[in-house]
Protein backbone atom coordinates (compact mmCIF):
# COMPACT_ATOMS: atom_id res chain seq x y z
CA UNK A 1 0.00 0.00 0.00
CA UNK A 2 2.69 2.53 0.79
CA UNK A 3 4.55 1.39 -2.17
CA UNK A 4 1.81 2.25 -4.13
CA UNK A 5 1.01 5.61 -2.65
CA UNK A 6 4.85 6.30 -2.89
CA UNK A 7 4.71 5.56 -7.16
CA UNK A 8 1.68 7.64 -7.41
CA UNK A 9 3.22 11.06 -5.63
CA UNK A 10 6.17 10.36 -7.61
CA UNK A 11 4.13 10.10 -10.69
CA UNK A 12 2.23 13.76 -9.59
CA UNK A 13 5.56 15.04 -8.90
CA UNK A 14 6.35 14.32 -13.05
CA UNK A 15 9.34 11.97 -12.04
CA UNK A 16 9.84 9.92 -15.01
CA UNK A 17 7.18 7.37 -15.29
CA UNK A 18 7.87 5.41 -18.67
CA UNK A 19 11.33 4.06 -18.98
CA UNK A 20 12.12 2.27 -22.63
CA UNK A 21 15.38 1.31 -22.59
CA UNK A 22 17.40 4.19 -21.62
CA UNK A 23 14.46 6.34 -22.35
CA UNK A 24 12.69 8.54 -19.47
CA UNK A 25 9.52 9.61 -20.57
CA UNK A 26 7.35 11.88 -17.68
CA UNK A 27 3.84 11.19 -19.24
CA UNK A 28 2.61 7.69 -20.35
CA UNK A 29 0.65 8.89 -23.16
CA UNK A 30 2.77 9.16 -26.64
CA UNK A 31 1.16 11.10 -29.34
CA UNK A 32 1.12 11.27 -32.53
CA UNK A 33 1.86 14.24 -35.13
CA UNK A 34 -0.80 13.25 -38.03
CA UNK A 35 -4.14 14.10 -38.89
CA UNK A 36 -4.12 17.64 -37.55
CA UNK A 37 -6.13 20.77 -39.71
CA UNK A 38 -2.94 22.72 -38.47
CA UNK A 39 0.07 22.90 -37.07
CA UNK A 40 -1.27 25.29 -34.84
CA UNK A 41 -3.84 22.83 -33.54
CA UNK A 42 -1.26 20.48 -33.38
CA UNK A 43 0.78 22.48 -31.11
CA UNK A 44 -1.92 23.24 -29.00
CA UNK A 45 -3.23 19.31 -28.70
CA UNK A 46 -0.20 18.02 -27.99
CA UNK A 47 0.15 20.92 -24.87
CA UNK A 48 -3.22 19.86 -23.46
CA UNK A 49 -2.30 15.76 -24.00
CA UNK A 50 0.64 16.69 -21.52
CA UNK A 51 3.07 14.11 -23.21
CA UNK A 52 6.72 14.59 -23.99
CA UNK A 53 6.75 12.19 -26.11
CA UNK A 54 5.51 12.50 -30.30
CA UNK A 55 5.75 10.21 -33.16
CA UNK A 56 6.67 11.77 -36.48
CA UNK A 57 6.51 9.98 -40.06
CA UNK A 58 9.36 9.91 -42.78
CA UNK A 59 8.52 11.24 -45.96
CA UNK A 60 10.01 12.82 -49.44
CA UNK A 61 10.51 16.54 -49.19
CA UNK A 62 8.31 18.54 -51.80
CA UNK A 63 10.57 18.88 -54.89
CA UNK A 64 8.21 21.97 -55.24
CA UNK A 65 6.55 24.86 -52.80
CA UNK A 66 9.77 24.74 -50.74
CA UNK A 67 8.18 27.79 -49.23
CA UNK A 68 5.86 25.25 -46.97
CA UNK A 69 5.91 25.02 -43.64
CA UNK A 70 7.76 22.02 -41.72
CA UNK A 71 6.62 20.48 -38.82
CA UNK A 72 9.34 20.99 -36.84
CA UNK A 73 8.75 24.96 -37.00
CA UNK A 74 5.80 23.53 -34.52
CA UNK A 75 7.40 21.49 -32.34
CA UNK A 76 9.63 22.43 -29.55
CA UNK A 77 12.29 19.91 -29.62
CA UNK A 78 13.40 21.08 -26.22
CA UNK A 79 10.05 19.55 -24.87
CA UNK A 80 9.37 17.21 -26.55
CA UNK A 81 11.46 13.67 -27.62
CA UNK A 82 10.54 12.77 -31.06
CA UNK A 83 9.95 9.01 -32.02
CA UNK A 84 10.70 8.66 -35.68
CA UNK A 85 8.23 6.09 -37.23
CA UNK A 86 8.56 3.50 -40.32
CA UNK A 87 4.84 3.73 -40.68
CA UNK A 88 3.65 2.86 -44.37
CA UNK A 89 6.55 0.33 -44.91
CA UNK A 90 5.33 -2.87 -46.16
CA UNK A 91 8.53 -4.83 -46.13
CA UNK A 92 11.72 -4.64 -43.73
CA UNK A 93 14.04 -3.79 -46.59
CA UNK A 94 11.63 -0.75 -46.65
CA UNK A 95 11.15 -0.12 -42.68
CA UNK A 96 15.35 -0.48 -42.15
CA UNK A 97 15.47 2.36 -44.59
CA UNK A 98 13.04 4.69 -43.37
CA UNK A 99 14.28 3.95 -39.74
CA UNK A 100 18.23 5.07 -40.39
CA UNK A 101 17.08 8.17 -42.69
CA UNK A 102 14.75 8.98 -39.33
CA UNK A 103 18.17 8.32 -37.26
CA UNK A 104 20.14 11.08 -39.63
CA UNK A 105 17.36 13.10 -39.49
CA UNK A 106 16.96 13.46 -35.41
CA UNK A 107 21.11 13.45 -35.04
CA UNK A 108 21.08 16.71 -37.08
CA UNK A 109 18.88 18.02 -35.17
CA UNK A 110 20.31 17.20 -32.11
CA UNK A 111 16.96 15.40 -31.12
CA UNK A 112 17.35 12.43 -28.30
CA UNK A 113 14.99 10.40 -30.41
CA UNK A 114 17.50 9.61 -33.07
CA UNK A 115 18.45 6.49 -31.54
CA UNK A 116 15.08 5.00 -30.95
CA UNK A 117 12.52 3.96 -33.40
CA UNK A 118 8.77 2.61 -33.76
CA UNK A 119 8.77 0.10 -35.97
CA UNK A 120 6.07 -0.82 -38.21
CA UNK A 121 6.09 -3.49 -40.82
CA UNK A 122 2.52 -3.56 -42.53
CA UNK A 123 0.59 -6.41 -43.73
CA UNK A 124 -1.63 -4.81 -46.18
CA UNK A 125 -3.17 -1.58 -46.66
CA UNK A 126 -6.69 -2.16 -45.76
CA UNK A 127 -6.51 -3.76 -42.33
CA UNK A 128 -2.95 -1.71 -41.82
CA UNK A 129 -1.65 -4.80 -39.34
CA UNK A 130 1.34 -6.05 -38.72
CA UNK A 131 3.05 -8.39 -41.09
CA UNK A 132 4.84 -10.74 -38.34
CA UNK A 133 6.91 -12.23 -40.46
CA UNK A 134 8.66 -8.41 -41.83
CA UNK A 135 8.47 -7.83 -38.15
CA UNK A 136 10.19 -10.09 -36.67
CA UNK A 137 12.72 -9.83 -39.63
CA UNK A 138 13.06 -5.73 -39.52
CA UNK A 139 13.32 -5.48 -35.61
CA UNK A 140 16.43 -8.31 -35.43
CA UNK A 141 18.11 -5.99 -38.51
CA UNK A 142 17.77 -2.99 -36.25
CA UNK A 143 18.22 -4.23 -32.76
CA UNK A 144 21.39 -5.00 -34.07
CA UNK A 145 21.94 -1.83 -35.76
CA UNK A 146 21.89 -0.09 -32.38
CA UNK A 147 18.30 0.96 -32.34
CA UNK A 148 16.16 1.29 -29.61
CA UNK A 149 13.54 -0.98 -31.04
CA UNK A 150 9.44 -0.12 -30.20
CA UNK A 151 7.68 -2.10 -32.24
CA UNK A 152 4.20 -2.47 -33.06
CA UNK A 153 2.65 -5.33 -33.32
CA UNK A 154 -0.57 -8.00 -33.26
CA UNK A 155 -1.93 -8.56 -29.65
CA UNK A 156 -0.64 -11.77 -30.62
CA UNK A 157 1.02 -12.66 -27.14
CA UNK A 158 3.70 -15.73 -29.25
CA UNK A 159 4.78 -13.10 -31.53
CA UNK A 160 4.78 -10.32 -29.06
CA UNK A 161 7.47 -12.52 -26.90
CA UNK A 162 9.37 -13.27 -29.87
CA UNK A 163 10.13 -9.76 -30.31
CA UNK A 164 11.30 -9.42 -26.69
CA UNK A 165 12.86 -12.17 -27.02
CA UNK A 166 14.89 -10.53 -30.70
CA UNK A 167 15.82 -7.04 -28.19
CA UNK A 168 12.95 -4.84 -28.23
CA UNK A 169 12.90 -2.11 -26.31
CA UNK A 170 9.13 -2.36 -25.83
CA UNK A 171 6.68 -4.31 -27.75
CA UNK A 172 3.29 -2.35 -28.78
CA UNK A 173 0.50 -4.07 -29.43
CA UNK A 174 -2.69 -2.69 -31.10
CA UNK A 175 -5.57 -2.66 -29.15
CA UNK A 176 -7.40 -2.73 -32.68
CA UNK A 177 -6.64 -1.38 -36.48
CA UNK A 178 -4.53 1.67 -36.67
CA UNK A 179 -7.26 4.91 -37.19
CA UNK A 180 -10.41 2.26 -36.16
CA UNK A 181 -11.33 3.87 -32.90
CA UNK A 182 -12.58 0.32 -31.40
CA UNK A 183 -10.65 0.46 -28.42
CA UNK A 184 -9.77 -2.17 -27.06
CA UNK A 185 -10.96 -5.39 -28.78
CA UNK A 186 -9.87 -7.98 -27.05
CA UNK A 187 -8.65 -7.31 -23.85
CA UNK A 188 -7.88 -11.04 -22.95
CA UNK A 189 -5.18 -11.33 -25.02
CA UNK A 190 -3.69 -8.15 -24.13
CA UNK A 191 -3.27 -9.73 -20.53
CA UNK A 192 -1.36 -12.48 -21.97
CA UNK A 193 0.71 -10.27 -23.89
CA UNK A 194 1.47 -8.23 -20.50
CA UNK A 195 2.02 -11.44 -18.26
CA UNK A 196 4.73 -13.10 -21.08
CA UNK A 197 6.54 -9.90 -21.66
CA UNK A 198 6.82 -8.87 -17.77
CA UNK A 199 7.25 -12.62 -16.49
CA UNK A 200 10.65 -11.87 -14.60
CA UNK A 201 10.82 -8.48 -16.09
CA UNK A 202 8.24 -6.65 -14.28
CA UNK A 203 9.83 -3.05 -15.68
CA UNK A 204 9.44 -4.46 -18.87
CA UNK A 205 7.33 -1.61 -20.72
CA UNK A 206 4.37 -2.60 -22.80
CA UNK A 207 2.46 0.47 -24.63
CA UNK A 208 -0.50 -0.07 -26.66
CA UNK A 209 -0.36 1.08 -29.94
CA UNK A 210 -3.28 1.78 -31.63
CA UNK A 211 -7.32 1.81 -31.75
CA UNK A 212 -7.75 3.76 -29.59
CA UNK A 213 -11.38 6.02 -30.36
CA UNK A 214 -12.17 7.70 -27.02
CA UNK A 215 -10.80 8.16 -23.68
CA UNK A 216 -12.54 4.58 -21.80
CA UNK A 217 -10.25 3.27 -24.44
CA UNK A 218 -6.91 4.45 -23.04
CA UNK A 219 -8.22 4.06 -19.24
CA UNK A 220 -9.57 0.25 -20.31
CA UNK A 221 -5.88 -0.26 -21.34
CA UNK A 222 -4.10 1.39 -18.92
CA UNK A 223 -6.52 -0.44 -16.10
CA UNK A 224 -4.83 -3.70 -17.58
CA UNK A 225 -1.70 -2.80 -16.73
CA UNK A 226 0.38 -1.69 -19.62
CA UNK A 227 2.68 0.89 -19.01
CA UNK A 228 1.93 3.52 -21.81
CA UNK A 229 -0.54 4.71 -24.68
CA UNK A 230 0.13 5.74 -27.73
CA UNK A 231 -2.75 7.59 -29.90
CA UNK A 232 -3.32 10.10 -32.75
CA UNK A 233 -6.67 10.03 -34.64
CA UNK A 234 -8.33 10.14 -31.14
CA UNK A 235 -7.05 12.61 -30.58
CA UNK A 236 -6.82 14.71 -34.21
CA UNK A 237 -9.95 14.10 -35.59
CA UNK A 238 -11.76 14.31 -32.45
CA UNK A 239 -14.88 17.37 -33.08
CA UNK A 240 -12.78 18.90 -30.39
CA UNK A 241 -9.53 17.57 -30.28
CA UNK A 242 -7.91 19.98 -27.46
CA UNK A 243 -10.97 19.02 -24.93
CA UNK A 244 -10.18 15.02 -26.45
CA UNK A 245 -6.38 15.79 -25.96
CA UNK A 246 -7.30 16.83 -21.92
CA UNK A 247 -9.58 14.03 -22.08
CA UNK A 248 -6.91 11.42 -22.62
CA UNK A 249 -4.47 12.99 -20.56
CA UNK A 250 -7.30 12.20 -17.52
CA UNK A 251 -8.23 9.10 -18.93
CA UNK A 252 -4.23 7.95 -18.70
CA UNK A 253 -3.77 9.23 -15.44
CA UNK A 254 -7.05 7.76 -14.20
CA UNK A 255 -6.57 4.19 -15.97
CA UNK A 256 -2.96 4.06 -14.47
CA UNK A 257 -3.80 5.01 -10.73
CA UNK A 258 -7.17 2.18 -11.03
CA UNK A 259 -4.12 -0.68 -12.13
CA UNK A 260 -2.45 0.34 -9.07
CA UNK A 261 -4.65 0.32 -6.64
CA UNK A 262 -6.21 -2.93 -7.80
CA UNK A 263 -9.83 -3.16 -9.04
CA UNK A 264 -12.14 -5.16 -7.02
CA UNK A 265 -13.46 -9.04 -8.83
CA UNK A 266 -16.31 -9.18 -10.67
CA UNK A 267 -19.41 -10.80 -9.04
CA UNK A 268 -23.13 -12.08 -10.36
CA UNK A 269 -24.95 -10.77 -7.84
CA UNK A 270 -25.09 -7.78 -5.71
CA UNK A 271 -23.16 -6.64 -2.12
CA UNK A 272 -24.99 -4.41 -0.46
CA UNK A 273 -22.83 -1.09 0.50
CA UNK A 274 -24.81 -0.14 3.46
CA UNK A 275 -24.89 -2.36 6.92
CA UNK A 276 -27.42 -5.20 6.75
CA UNK A 277 -28.47 -4.90 10.21
CA UNK A 278 -30.00 -1.68 12.16
CA UNK A 279 -32.79 -1.61 9.28
CA UNK A 280 -35.64 0.17 10.46
CA UNK A 281 -38.27 -2.66 9.75
CA UNK A 282 -35.90 -5.61 11.43
CA UNK A 283 -37.72 -7.57 14.18
CA UNK A 284 -35.73 -6.37 17.38
CA UNK B 1 36.96 25.49 -76.07
CA UNK B 2 38.72 22.82 -74.52
CA UNK B 3 38.34 19.08 -74.18
CA UNK B 4 38.03 19.39 -70.30
CA UNK B 5 35.60 22.05 -70.48
CA UNK B 6 33.46 19.94 -72.42
CA UNK B 7 33.91 17.18 -70.00
CA UNK B 8 33.15 19.01 -67.01
CA UNK B 9 29.78 20.51 -68.85
CA UNK B 10 28.56 17.75 -69.41
CA UNK B 11 25.34 16.43 -68.03
CA UNK B 12 24.13 13.17 -66.48
CA UNK B 13 20.67 11.72 -65.26
CA UNK B 14 20.38 11.20 -62.28
CA UNK B 15 16.42 9.78 -59.97
CA UNK B 16 15.44 12.07 -56.92
CA UNK B 17 12.35 11.06 -55.05
CA UNK B 18 11.77 9.08 -58.16
CA UNK B 19 12.00 11.88 -60.80
CA UNK B 20 14.05 11.99 -63.53
CA UNK B 21 16.84 15.48 -63.04
CA UNK B 22 19.68 16.18 -65.13
CA UNK B 23 22.28 17.60 -63.30
CA UNK B 24 26.25 18.30 -64.28
CA UNK B 25 28.94 15.52 -64.26
CA UNK B 26 30.81 16.16 -60.67
CA UNK B 27 27.98 16.88 -58.84
CA UNK B 28 27.85 16.13 -55.32
CA UNK B 29 25.18 14.99 -53.20
CA UNK B 30 25.08 18.19 -51.42
CA UNK B 31 25.23 20.40 -54.85
CA UNK B 32 22.26 18.82 -55.23
CA UNK B 33 20.59 19.87 -52.27
CA UNK B 34 21.61 23.32 -53.25
CA UNK B 35 20.41 23.31 -56.75
CA UNK B 36 17.22 22.43 -55.06
CA UNK B 37 17.54 24.91 -52.35
CA UNK B 38 17.56 22.44 -49.26
CA UNK B 39 20.20 22.98 -47.85
CA UNK B 40 19.04 24.85 -45.07
CA UNK B 41 15.79 22.66 -44.25
CA UNK B 42 15.52 19.50 -41.96
CA UNK B 43 16.97 16.75 -44.93
CA UNK B 44 18.31 13.41 -44.73
CA UNK B 45 19.63 11.85 -48.47
CA UNK B 46 20.14 8.52 -48.86
CA UNK B 47 22.19 7.61 -52.54
CA UNK B 48 21.42 3.98 -54.00
CA UNK B 49 19.32 2.78 -50.26
CA UNK B 50 22.62 4.30 -48.61
CA UNK B 51 21.97 6.92 -45.99
CA UNK B 52 25.07 9.89 -46.66
CA UNK B 53 25.38 11.60 -43.20
CA UNK B 54 24.93 15.62 -43.60
CA UNK B 55 28.73 15.89 -43.34
CA UNK B 56 29.87 13.37 -46.06
CA UNK B 57 27.44 15.33 -48.37
CA UNK B 58 29.97 17.36 -50.28
CA UNK B 59 32.32 14.85 -50.98
CA UNK B 60 29.51 12.54 -52.11
CA UNK B 61 29.99 12.34 -55.69
CA UNK B 62 27.02 11.21 -57.82
CA UNK B 63 26.88 9.00 -60.81
CA UNK B 64 24.65 8.33 -63.68
CA UNK B 65 21.59 6.91 -62.90
CA UNK B 66 21.68 7.11 -59.15
CA UNK B 67 18.60 6.58 -57.08
CA UNK B 68 18.32 9.35 -54.58
CA UNK B 69 15.97 10.35 -51.74
CA UNK B 70 15.09 13.33 -50.22
CA UNK B 71 13.08 13.59 -46.86
CA UNK B 72 11.98 15.31 -44.12
CA UNK B 73 10.06 14.73 -40.77
CA UNK B 74 5.79 14.86 -41.42
CA UNK B 75 3.11 14.46 -39.11
CA UNK B 76 2.53 11.28 -38.73
CA UNK B 77 1.03 8.55 -35.34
Amino acid sequence: MAHTAVTIACEEKSQPSLKVGSFELASRLVVGTGKYASYAEMAECLDASGTDCVTVAVRRERLLNTAGENILDHLDLERYTLLPNTAGCFSADDAVRVARLGRELLRDLGNKGSEWVKLEVLGDQKTLLPDPVGTIEATQRLVDDGFTVLVYSSDDPIVAKRLKDLGAASVMPAGSPIGSGQGILNANSLRICLEYLKDGDPEYPVIVDAGVGTASDVAVAMELGVDGVLLNTAIAHATDPRTMALAMRSACTAGRYAFLAGRIPRKRYATASSPESGRIHESS
Amino acid sequence: MSSNEIQTERSMIIFVNGQETQISNGHTAHDLLLDLGFETRPVAVEVNKEVIPRALLPSRVLCEHDQIEVVTLVGGG
